[in-house]
């Protein structure tokens, strides 16, 4: 099994797309809802991605 | 009104939903194959199958089942129902040998959530072929 060796925002990345494909697909009834909802969870994970990661910068000082 | 929409349905019959939900868990997406949802299955079982393979390649652990605090029992008990939510793609790592302690490093440490977070997923994908199954959803 070949390894990967991922930087933390490129792991939490991959999570969030597949999270979001999945949350997309089982959550809504038409598919036009679903492809909105996987968009719309993926962008919040990025926000959330980066507001940690800023907030985690200045909280080191 | 909307005690009409809380009232609960009644379960659908066993023979009707546990064929889906039982390849559902086996097969990430296979569910809904079963249930002719092909494109959804498809995408089910692409996101779910790279998640857990991703996280073989990050050398992610696998829980094992323990007791002893209710923390630890949570934990190690909780990530290995997880993992095994994962269906064949646990069942295959696991005869083929993989075994991976848990050791340092935020790339294993992801890859220990990757895995867990995969058979979660697949979790997810049963209840909705269930929901199918039964004729709750489309």
């Amino acid at each position: 099994m070949p390894k990967m060796n991922l930087s933390h925002f490129e792991a939490a990345f991959l999570f969030s797309l597949f999270t979001s494909v999945v949350l997309g697909v089982v959550t809504k009834r038409t598919d036009r809802d679903r492809l909105h909802y996987g968009a719309y969870t993926f962008v919040c994970f990025l926000i959330a991605l980066f507001g940690l990661g800023w907030l985690m910068y200045f909280g080191h000082g | 009104m909307a005690k009409e929409k809380e009232q609960k349905q009644p379960m659908a019959p066993f023979g009707q939903w546990a064929p889906a939900v039982a390849l559902g868990w086996l097969v990430p997406g296979g569910g809904h194959f079963l249930l002719k949802r092909h494109g959804r299955g498809a995408l089910l079982a692409g996101a779910i199958t790279s998640m857990f393979v991703c996280g073989l390649m990050m050398q992610g652990a696998m829980f094992q089942p323990q007791t002893g605090d209710l923390l630890t029992t949570v934990i190690n008990t909780g990530g290995f129902l997880g993992d095994v939510c994962a269906g064949v793609l646990y069942l295959l790592s696991v005869w083929f040998g993989y075994d991976v302690q848990d050791m340092p490093g935020h790339v294993h440490d992801y890859g220990t959530k990757f895995l867990v977070a995969a058979g979660l997923l697949n979790l997810l994908a049963m209840v909705d072929a269930y929901e199918i199954a039964s004729g709750r959803k489309d």
